[in-house]
C-alpha cells in the first residue's frame, strides 16, 4: 500500500516537473512555425531547433507515460509533429523544386520508363497503321472516326483545318487545343489506374483516329495539306501523347504485376514516379498548343518553315527530356 | 484523449514516433465542400467581374463569337481558379487550403512533412479517377473502405489527410502556485471548453474549482458572480 502511495507520489512530482517546462516548449513550437515559413537570419536561431527536437521527444516521451490523456500531451504531440517536419523538410522554394525536378528527376524518370516508351510508341504506330489500313481499305468506315461535318468538308476538296483563323481567333483555339490535349495526356496516365486498359483504350482510339482520318483525306488528294498542317504542332503533340501513354502502362503494370511491394506500394511508386513525366508532358503540350493555333492554321508560313518549327520543337523537347537542356556546367578544374 | 484511430506512426531519430490522425470521411468531405464554395464563387467572381467590364454593360453572357481577349482576360483565369485551386494552394500553404483549415486537417506524406509539387500534382490529377462516375463516387468508396481513408489520389501519391492538432494555449505550472499538475489540467480543460458549455454548467464548474484551490467562496457565497468574473477568476489563477 506504502509503495503504491510513493508511486503515485513520485509520478505527481514528475508531472508536476514537467508542466513547469512548457514555456520551453512554446518557444520551442514558436521556433519551428517561424523556420518552417523561411529562413532564419540567425544560424545560431536554426540550429537550436535541433535542441528543441531532442527537448519535445524527451518531454513528450515522459508525457506519453505520465499523463496520457492531457491536453499537455497533445500540445506537445503537436509542438513536436511540427518540430519534425520542419527539421526534416525546412523551407519550400518554388524555384529549386521546379528546376530540380526538370534537371535532375525528368532525365531518371525518362530512362526508367524507356521499354514502355518504346512499347506506347509501337502500339500508337501501330494503331496509327491499322487506322490508315482499315479507312483505305473501307473508306465507308471513316463514319466512325471523324464528324459529318469533317467529312463533308474533305468531299468536297476543302480541309477543315483552312480558313479556321477566319472563325476562331489563334488564341482562343491555342487555349482551346491546349487545354484539351493535356486532358487527354491526364486521363492517358490516369486510366492506367485500371489496370493499365484504359491507358491502352486511349492510346488506340487516338492512332486510330488519326491514321482513319489521314487515309481519308490523301484518298481525297489533301494529304500533304494535312501533313503540313500537323508537321509544326504534331512532332510534339504525338510524342508526347506516346509519353503519357507510357506513364500510364507504368501505372497499369505497377497494379498487374507489383512485384515483392503490396499492390498499394507498387502503385504508388510508379504513379510518383511516372507523375513526373507527365508533368514535363503538361508544359511541352502548353507550347504545342500555341504552334497549333498560332502557326499551323496560317498559310502565311511556308512549308520550310513549318517543318523547321515542328522539328526544331521535337528536338527541344528530347534535349529536355534527356537532361540535356539544363544539364549543369562542370565546375572548372 | 487518446489518439482516434487509424494514426500514422513516423520513425524519428530521437527514438520517440511522431504520432499523427487520420482525418475520416466526414472531415475530408466537409473540407472538401468549404473548398468547392470557395472555389466556385472565386471563379465565378473573376467571371463575372470580368465579363461585366468586357460587355460594358450589365449582362454576365459570353460574347456569341468570342475574342481572344475574352478569352485571355476572363475565361481562362475563371478556369484556372476553379480546376488549379487545390493544387496551387496545397502548394503554397504546405499541404493545407482554406477548407482544411476549417475542418482541422492538413496533407503530409508519409513521412510526416509536407508533400513536394510532384506528390501533390499526382494527389490531383488523380481526381479525374476519384470523381468519377459522380460526386466523387470512387473517391468517396475508396476513402470509406482503406484502412487509412485515402482516396485513390492519395494512394498514388502517398499522401495522407491528417488532424491538424489545435495548439490550445498551453499553461505553465509556477513554483509556488496555488495548483498542482491535475488543477492545472482541469483549469486548462475547463477553459478550452468554456465557450462550448452552458453557462450554468460552466458557472457551476468554475465555482468548485476556485472553492477547491483557490479558497474562494465568494462565487460560491453570493452565487451572483458573473460569468466573466469567474472566467477572470480561473485566469488569475493559472496566471494568464
Amino acid at each position: 500500500m506504502r509503495a503504491r502511495d510513493s508511486g503515485a507520489e513520485r509520478n505527481r512530482a514528475l508531472t508536476a516537473s514537467l508542466l513547469k517546462r512548457a514555456s520551453l516548449w512554446r518557444e520551442a513550437d514558436e521556433r519551428a512555425r517561424r523556420l518552417a515559413h523561411g529562413r532564419s537570419p540567425d544560424a545560431a536561431d536554426a540550429l537550436s531547433l535541433a535542441d528543441d527536437y531532442r527537448l519535445l521527444a524527451h518531454d513528450l516521451a515522459r508525457a506519453r507515460l505520465l499523463m496520457p490523456d492531457s491536453r499537455a500531451r497533445e500540445y506537445l504531440e503537436a509542438a513536436y509533429a511540427r518540430a519534425h517536419a520542419t527539421l526534416h523538410h525546412g523551407a519550400w522554394r518554388a524555384g529549386a523544386a521546379l528546376a530540380t525536378l526538370l534537371r535532375d528527376e525528368l532525365p531518371r524518370v525518362v530512362a526508367a520508363l524507356m521499354p514502355y516508351i518504346v512499347w506506347s510508341t509501337a502500339i500508337f504506330v501501330l494503331t496509327v497503321a491499322a487506322g490508315f489500313a482499315l479507312v483505305h481499305r473501307y473508306p465507308e468506315l471513316i463514319a466512325l472516326f471523324a464528324s459529318p461535318d469533317l467529312i463533308a468538308s474533305v468531299e468536297h476538296g476543302r480541309l477543315w483545318t483552312q480558313g479556321l483563323l477566319n472563325i476562331v481567333p489563334s488564341s482562343v483555339l491555342s487555349v482551346q487545343i491546349l487545354a484539351n490535349n493535356i486532358v487527354v495526356s491526364l486521363f492517358a496516365y490516369c486510366a492506367g489506374f485500371f489496370f493499365g486498359l484504359g491507358t491502352l483504350y486511349i492510346l488506340g482510339l487516338n492512332g486510330l483516329m488519326l491514321g482513319a482520318v489521314f487515309a481519308f483525306v490523301t484518298a481525297h488528294g489533301l494529304g500533304a495539306q494535312l501533313a503540313a498542317f500537323i508537321v509544326p504542332h504534331g512532332c510534339v503533340e504525338l510524342s508526347v501523347m506516346c509519353l503519357s501513354g507510357a506513364a500510364g502502362a507504368a501505372v497499369g503494370e505497377a497494379l498487374i504485376r507489383p512485384g515483392r511491394e503490396s499492390r498499394i506500394e507498387s502503385f504508388r511508386v510508379a504513379a510518383l514516379t511516372s507523375g513526373t513525366l507527365l508533368a514535363a508532358c503538361a508544359l511541352l503540350l502548353v507550347g504545342a498548343g500555341l504552334i497549333e493555333g498560332f502557326v499551323s492554321p496560317d498559310p502565311r508560313f511556308p512549308a520550310w518553315s513549318r517543318v523547321a518549327i515542328g522539328v526544331g520543337y521535337w528536338l527541344l523537347m528530347l534535349a529536355l527530356l534527356s537532361g540535356r537542356l539544363l544539364r549543369r556546367r562542370s565546375a572548372p578544374s | 484523449m487518446s489518439l482516434p484511430e487509424p494514426g500514422l506512426a513516423v520513425d524519428s531519430v530521437t527514438g520517440i514516433d511522431v504520432s499523427l490522425a487520420v482525418a475520416g470521411p466526414g472531415a475530408r468531405s466537409y473540407a472538401f465542400l468549404v473548398d468547392w464554395h470557395i472555389r466556385l464563387a472565386l471563379a465565378f467572381a473573376w467571371y463575372a467581374f470580368g465579363a461585366l467590364l468586357y460587355n460594358g454593360r450589365a449582362s454576365l453572357a459570353a460574347p456569341v463569337n468570342p475574342t481572344g481577349r475574352w478569352f485571355v482576360l476572363v475565361a481562362l483565369p475563371a478556369a484556372a481558379i476553379y480546376f488549379l485551386y487545390h493544387y496551387v494552394l496545397e502548394l503554397v500553404m504546405r499541404g493545407r487550403t482554406p477548407g482544411k483549415r476549417v475542418a482541422g486537417v492538413r496533407v503530409v506524406a508519409r513521412d510526416g512533412g509536407p508533400p513536394g509539387a510532384g506528390a501533390l500534382l499526382t494527389r490531383n490529377v488523380f481526381r479525374l479517377i476519384d470523381c468519377l462516375p459522380l460526386c466523387y463516387g470512387v473517391g468517396l468508396v475508396a476513402v470509406a473502405v482503406t484502412r487509412e481513408h485515402v482516396r485513390i489520389g492519395d494512394m498514388a501519391a502517398g499522401t495522407l489527410l491528417v488532424y491538424e492538432r489545435s495548439a490550445a494555449p498551453l499553461i505553465e505550472l509556477r513554483a509556488g502556485a496555488a495548483l498542482d499538475a491535475g488543477g492545472v489540467e482541469i483549469v486548462q480543460e475547463l477553459l478550452a471548453r468554456w465557450a462550448a458549455l452552458e453557462p450554468e454548467a460552466r458557472g457551476e464548474l468554475a465555482r468548485r474549482v476556485l472553492a477547491r484551490y483557490a479558497g474562494d467562496t465568494a462565487g460560491n457565497a453570493d452565487g451572483g458572480a458573473s460569468d466573466h468574473d469567474l472566467r477572470q477568476r480561473l485566469e488569475r489563477l493559472v496566471g494568464l
